[in-house]
């Protein structure tokens, strides 16, 4: 067993306790413990969320999903304007594309007004934005690897050969 | 009515299989957490149910080809040819069954005249004596042990063989002990069956799932072995697909045509839909096999840990996803074992003598189980294993 594997296991359930991945991992428990604190000083672990189905908790925010195009910069391309905008604690994700725009936000806000505010205001204004397209989510099938309607449990014979 | 005078004495001849009576057991009973099961915990991949679904939409539920259809069978030799590293001609000597077990019995039953012998390793596949009883041959059953890790040995091969032999059965990684065969003992056996004009049927359904270091390898890749062996593989453990009920045979085309002969009275053709589900599981299947195979490898890492742990001795299976212990020490037999630990603590596991005589003493554990449920399935283990060391 690797410590591919242990991330494996860690990116699929953040909660695993060390015991669970130890005995999952065959790995000593220390082991799995001073390896994970190892990733966790050296930012190859950054953190751990839980994957919520909102819709269930009667307040769901309002997620925005923004194409931006940038003019790039002569020393450092795109960073520099991706790092900035990526501050704002209302963009959960930012990434560089290829294809027709630059970056990809993902923002969420108390509602639509926040997230427009933010687009109209803060974004679009920015020196060195040139355009920004904005889509909202309106309903959410799966995240992060998790089905928000799962499969029904087939059923499955006891004994078989 | 006297039915038992109308029933065939050949049918009536096969014994009932002991898994049956164990299921039945196991049926009536509630929160049994079951490691009695031979299939994957997943369902198919989606990728692949859904290319059932869409041909379905389009309105393809006509038959087949009786060999199965030609793009199928096409993707077939390229996949064995790239996996087993040898070749067959899609057009001839490839044959879409349904599931191995129908390729298993239309082997027997082109090849077999009745008093043949054939010599099969024990532990081994239910089906195996049946199969062999039906098609009107004498079965032989050749023993393996713990102490091989239960691969077969050409020495031990070599003693069970007679003037009548005419067909050896293959099945490594093995159904139920997971045990794989070293490439040396591969090459005795072949030379043996070389010797002797042996065919061999090599039952490959496994072969996906290793967990050694040795790559699979197949006796019909061995040198002179293509020309007499039937090399027997399918769907339902590597892809998760055992209700598609999809196999296939490769053989030399004499071989492949008499098992048509047989299939196309029969069977007419495999079911077009899983036809059809299994080109795009070759297609597009791999790396869902490969995430399946490293989470079994992961929970066969466990399950054998603490088997050993709680006192069932258990060596590591190179393949396949049944763990094998050892528990002539308990002081039960294995029936017993199986009630009992069914009895009192709800924990189904099938006995090793419904795998054979040779199989007493052991217990098939399938690790094809959430993890979740392995654990607690374990810790049930423990104190069943407890309560026999302090009576």
């Amino acid at each position: 067993m690797t410590n591919d594997s242990l991330l494996k296991i860690l990116r699929r359930n953040g909660r695993s306790s060390s015991a669970d991945l130890a005995e999952r991992a065959s790995l000593p428990e220390n082991d799995v413990e001073a390896q994970i604190s190892a990733w966790e000083a050296d930012g190859t672990v950054l953190g751990y969320q839980a994957v919520v189905d909102q819709a269930r908790t009667g307040h769901a925010a309002v997620v925005g999903i923004i194409e931006v195009k940038l003019t790039p910069e002569r020393e450092g391309g795109f960073d520099r304007l991706a790092t900035r905008i990526a501050k704002f604690d209302q963009v959960l994700s930012c990434y560089l594309m290829s294809g027709a725009y630059d970056l990809l936000l993902v923002l969420e806000g108390q509602d639509l007004m926040e997230v427009a505010r933010f687009v109209s205001e803060k974004l679009s204004t920015m020196e060195g934005v040139l355009s920004t397209a904005t889509h909202f989510r309106l309903k959410t099938y799966k995240e992060n690897g998790f089905a928000f309607a799962g499969d029904e449990d087939p059923e499955r014979l006891p004994v078989a050969p | 009515m006297d039915y038992l005078s109308k029933i065939s004495r050949q049918v009536a001849a096969v014994p009932r299989s002991g898994i049956r009576d164990f299921f039945e057991l196991v049926q009536g009973r509630e929160d049994v957490i079951s490691l009695g099961v031979g299939e994957p915990d997943y369902s198919a991949p989606w990728h692949i149910r859904e290319a059932a679904i869409y041909s379905l939409e389009r309105g393809n539920t006509s038959y087949t080809s009786n060999l199965g259809l030609m793009s199928l069978r096409r993707k077939i030799a390229g996949y064995v040819e790239d996996f087993f590293d040898v070749q067959y001609d899609p057009t001839s000597e490839i044959l879409v069954t349904v599931g191995v077990s129908e390729a298993l019995d239309l082997a027997l039953r082109a090849l077999l005249n009745p008093g043949d012998e054939v010599l099969y390793h024990e532990p081994c596949y239910v089906s195996y004596m049946p199969g062999v009883l039906l098609a009107h041959g004498v079965p032989v059953a050749v023993a393996t042990s713990r102490e091989d890790d239960f691969a077969l040995k050409p020495d031990v091969l070599a003693e069970a063989l007679t003037p009548k032999s005419r067909v050896l059965m293959l099945n490594f990684p093995t159904n139920p002990t997971g045990g794989v065969v070293s490439p040396e003992d591969l090459e005795g056996i072949a030379r043996l069956c070389i010797e002797r004009d042996l065919i061999v049927i090599s039952d490959e359904i496994y072969s996906e799932l290793r967990y050694d270091d040795n790559p699979h390898q197949s006796i019909a890749a061995l040198p002179g072995m293509r020309e007499r062996t039937i090399l027997l593989h399918g769907f339902s453990k590597a892809f998760a697909m055992t209700g598609f009920r999809l196999g296939y045979a490769c053989a030399p085309e004499p071989l492949t045509e008499a098992m048509m002969k047989i299939h196309q009275y029969s069977m007419l053709c495999a079911p077009i839909t899983s036809q059809v589900a299994a080109l795009e599981a070759l297609e597009n299947g791999s790396s869902a096999v490969e995430k399946m195979r490293a989470s079994y490898h992961e929970r066969r890492d466990f399950v054998v840990r603490r088997l050993n742990e709680i006192g069932m001795k258990c060596f590591s299976p190179g393949g396949a996803f049944y763990a094998f212990p050892d528990i002539r020490e308990l002081g039960l037999s294995s029936q017993d074992f199986a009630m009992g630990l069914l009895e009192a603590e709800n924990v189904a596991a099938v006995p090793g003598d419904a795998f054979g005589a040779s199989g007493e003493g052991f217990l098939r554990c399938c690790y094809a189980t959430a993890f979740d449920q392995l654990r607690e399935a374990l810790d049930r283990m423990e104190r069943f294993v407890a309560t026999l060391a302090s009576s």
